[in-house]
C-alpha cells in the first residue's frame, strides 16, 4: 500500500514524505491528499521525498508529474527517488505535459457552419451524379457484351436478394392484405359495402402497396447489406485493390448488384401482389364474402394497366436500392462505425428516395391517366 | 525491484503446448520459460505459427493439449474473476493496433485504467496523456485512429498496452511499418521499461536489428518441426548454431532453390 507523512520543516518547506507501493491500485488515497496538502499551503516550497517509496509504475510517476505541475516550475520538488524511477520520471517534461497539446478545434460561428453543411450537401449530389452517370454507362456496356457481366456473382446476389427474402415478403404482405381488408370492411359493413373491400384491396395492393413494401423491405434487408459489404471492401482497400489492377469498381460491384436486383425485385413485387390479395380474401371469408366472388370483382376492376403501373415502378425501385446501397459503400470512409454509418444511410436515403419516386410516379400516371 | 533474478521461478511457463486448426498441428509439443523482466523474441518463417503461438500465451485461444501459465496461473483453465486477474497483468497489442475506432486516442488509453482502477477522471486523463507522449503522440490525443497514420496507430495501442503498466507486454511485430527513427525509439523504451519498471516483453517480431538491440533470449520456430528449433541469446546463436537454417535466418540469407 501506498501512504503520506505531511510535515513542515523548520527552513518552511511543506515535505510530502511517500512511502510503499505507487501504482495504479494503491495511489487513489494519497494523489488526492498530497494534492490537498499542496494546495493549502500556496506560499510555502513544497518537497516530494520518496526515499521510502519501494516500487513506482507509471500510475505512481503520474502522481509525481501530477505534484510537479501543481505549482510553477521549481516550487515542487522530488527528491530520493530511487535511480530507476527518477529515470522513468525523467522522460516527461511535466510543464509541457500541462500544455494540452492537441486542443479540440474551435468551434465554427453559425453562418460558417451552415455553409459547411451546405457545401456538403452540394458535394453528396454532385456524388451521386456522377455515381448515376457511371452506374448508367456500365449497365449500357453490360448490355451491350453481356459476356462481361461477372454472371456467378450475380447468381449469387440474386439468391440472397431473391429467394432468400421470399419468407418475409410473404409474410408482411399478407398480413398487409389482413389487415387492410380487416380494417376497411367493418366500417364499409355499415353501408353493407363490404364487396367494395375486394376492390380497395386490388386497386391499393396491385398499383401501390405491394411494390412500395417489397421495395422498402429491400432496401432495409438488401441496400444494407450492400453497403456494409462494399464498406467493409472499401475499408480493407480491397476496393483500391481493383483499382489498382486496373479494374473499375463500378463494373465488379454494381453493375452485379443491380442486375441482380433488377431481376429479383419486380419477381418479389409480383409475388407480394398474390399473397397480399390472398390475405384480403381470406379475411373476407368472414365477412359471408366467397373466394369466387372475391375474384371476380377484382377482375372487375383491376385491368392490366393498373397491374402494370405497380411491376413498372419495381424496376426504377430495384435500381434505387441497389445504386444507393452501393454508392454508400463506395463513400466509406475508414473504421468500424464507417460501415455501420454506410449502412445507416443507404436504408434511410434509400427509403425517402423510394417513398419520393413512389409521389413522383404518382403524378406522371395521373397526368397520363393511367 | 528493478534488478531481475534469472533463478527465481518463470513469469510464463508453456509446457507441452501443442497446437493448431482442425487436423492441421503447427505446433507439437513445445515448451519453454519466459523469465522475468527480460525481452524474450519469438522468431520463425511465415507459418511456422508465431502468432499463434502467441494467441495461446494471452489465453485466445484453447491448445489442443499443454498448459501455459501466467506468474505461476493457468491462464487456460481460469475463469470469471480469476481470469480478469490474470489478464490484468498482461497487454497486449496486436499486429494491427486494434484502437477502438469510434474512440479518441485518449479515450483508447483511458479504456483500461477506467475499468480496472476507482482513479479519479482528471488523474486518468494524466496518465493517458503521459502514456501518449511516451511513444511520442501527446499532439494526437484528441484524434480519432482513423485520423492518424499506420506506424502512429500501432504506437498508440501500443500505450493503451501499457495503460495499466502490465508485467507483461505481448507485442506482434512492433516494428513492422515504422520508420527506422521511430523503430529505434521504440526499442530504447522496451529496454527502459525492462530495465527499470521489471516489464517483461514477449515479442513476435523479424526486424533483426531490433532483435540483436533488445532481445534478451529468442526462441526460433520451424514450420517443418512443429516447434522451437533454436533458443538462447540472438547474438550468439549468430556466431555458433550449428543449424543451417538459423544461420541463414539471422545472416538473411535466401533458401536454396534445391531444399
Amino acid at each position: 500500500m501506498a501512504a503520506l507523512a505531511i510535515t513542515d520543516t523548520t527552513d518552511g518547506r511543506l515535505v510530502l514524505a511517500l512511502s510503499g507501493r505507487l501504482d495504479a491500485t494503491t495511489i487513489r488515497g494519497v494523489w488526492g491528499e498530497s494534492r490537498r496538502a499542496i494546495a493549502a499551503a500556496p506560499n510555502q516550497r513544497v518537497v516530494v521525498d520518496a526515499a521510502n517509496v519501494d516500487y513506482c509504475d507509471g500510475a505512481g510517476i503520474a502522481l509525481l508529474v501530477d505534484l510537479l505541475q501543481q505549482r510553477k516550475a521549481g516550487d515542487v520538488q522530488v527528491a530520493n527517488l530511487k535511480p530507476a524511477f527518477e529515470t522513468l520520471l525523467q522522460q516527461f517534461d511535466p510543464q509541457a505535459l500541462d500544455r494540452d497539446l492537441d486542443p479540440p478545434a474551435p468551434r465554427r460561428p453559425a453562418v460558417e457552419e451552415i455553409g459547411v453543411i451546405t457545401a456538403g450537401m452540394g458535394e453528396d449530389l454532385r456524388q451521386q451524379i456522377v455515381f448515376i452517370g457511371e452506374t448508367a454507362a456500365a449497365l449500357v456496356y453490360a448490355l451491350l457484351h453481356p459476356a462481361t457481366i461477372r454472371w456467378k456473382d450475380v447468381w449469387r446476389i440474386c439468391e440472397r436478394v431473391g429467394a432468400d427474402a421470399l419468407p418475409i415478403v410473404a409474410l408482411i404482405s399478407f398480413l398487409l392484405g389482413v389487415i387492410l381488408a380487416f380494417q376497411s370492411a367493418i366500417p364499409m359493413r355499415k353501408f353493407g359495402a363490404e364487396i367494395f373491400v375486394a376492390d380497395l384491396i386490388g386497386l391499393a395492393m396491385l398499383r401501390e402497396l405491394a411494390p412500395l413494401m417489397t421495395a422498402i423491405l429491400l432496401a432495409g434487408r438488401s441496400g444494407a447489406a450492400f453497403a456494409a459489404e462494399i464498406g467493409t471492401m472499401t475499408v480493407n482497400q480491397e476496393v483500391d485493390a481493383l483499382t489498382t489492377m486496373g479494374l473499375d469498381p463500378v463494373r465488379f460491384l454494381v453493375t452485379p448488384r443491380i442486375i441482380a436486383a433488377l431481376l429479383m425485385t419486380p419477381l418479389l413485387t409480383l409475388f407480394a401482389d398474390l399473397i397480399s390479395l390472398l390475405g384480403g380474401a381470406l379475411t373476407l371469408q368472414s365477412f359471408s364474402i366467397p373466394f369466387v366472388t372475391f375474384v371476380h370483382e377484382v377482375e372487375g376492376i383491376v385491368d392490366f394497366s393498373d397491374f402494370m403501373a405497380g411491376f413498372v415502378k419495381s424496376f426504377v425501385f430495384a435500381i434505387l436500392i441497389a445504386g444507393i446501397g452501393c454508392l454508400r459503400g463506395l463513400q466509406t470512409t475508414a473504421g468500424a462505425s464507417a460501415v455501420g454509418d454506410a449502412a445507416t444511410r443507404a436504408v434511410v436515403s434509400g427509403i425517402i428516395l423510394l417513398v419520393v419516386v413512389d409521389g413522383v410516379f404518382a403524378v406522371l400516371y395521373f397526368v397520363l391517366d393511367i | 525491484m528493478a534488478t531481475s533474478a534469472t533463478d527465481e521461478k518463470p513469469i510464463i511457463r508453456v509446457r507441452g503446448l501443442t497446437a493448431g486448426y482442425g487436423d492441421v498441428v503447427l505446433l507439437d509439443n513445445v515448451s519453454f520459460d519466459v523469465r522475468r523482466g527480460e525481452v524474450f523474441v519469438i522468431l520463425g518463417g511465415s507459418g511456422s505459427g508465431k502468432s499463434t503461438l502467441l494467441k495461446h500465451m494471452i489465453g485466445l485461444l484453447e491448445p489442443q493439449s499443454g498448459s501455459v501459465a501466467i506468474d505461476g496461473d493457468d491462464i487456460i483453465a481460469a475463469e470469471g474473476d480469476a481470469r480478469r486477474a490474470i489478464l490484468r497483468k498482461i497487454g497486449v497489442m496486436y499486429q494491427s493496433g486494434a484502437l477502438f475506432g469510434s474512440s479518441t486516442l485518449a479515450e483508447n488509453v483511458r479504456l483500461p485504467l477506467e475499468e480496472y482502477t476507482d482513479l479519479a477522471s482528471d488523474e486518468i486523463e494524466l496518465i493517458a496523456r503521459m502514456k501518449l507522449s511516451l511513444v511520442g503522440l501527446a499532439m494526437f490525443t484528441g484524434h480519432l485512429p482513423a485520423e492518424i497514420s499506420g506506424g502512429m496507430q500501432k504506437r498508440a495501442a501500443i500505450a493503451r498496452a501499457m495503460a495499466l503498466d502490465p508485467m507483461i507486454l505481448f507485442l506482434d511485430e512492433p516494428s513492422a511499418g515504422l520508420d527506422p527513427i521511430t523503430s529505434a525509439e521504440l526499442d530504447a523504451l522496451i529496454k527502459r521499461l525492462a530495465r527499470n519498471l521489471d516489464v517483461t516483453f514477449v515479442i513476435v517480431t523479424h526486424e533483426l536489428p531490433s532483435i540483436f538491440s533488445i532481445a534478451d533470449r529468442v526462441i526460433m520456430l520451424d514450420r517443418r518441426k512443429k516447434g522451437i528449433v533454436a533458443e538462447g541469446d540472438p547474438r550468439r546463436l549468430r556466431e555458433e548454431s550449428t543449424d543451417p537454417w538459423v544461420r541463414q535466418f539471422f545472416n538473411r540469407e535466401a533458401e536454396p532453390a534445391a531444399a
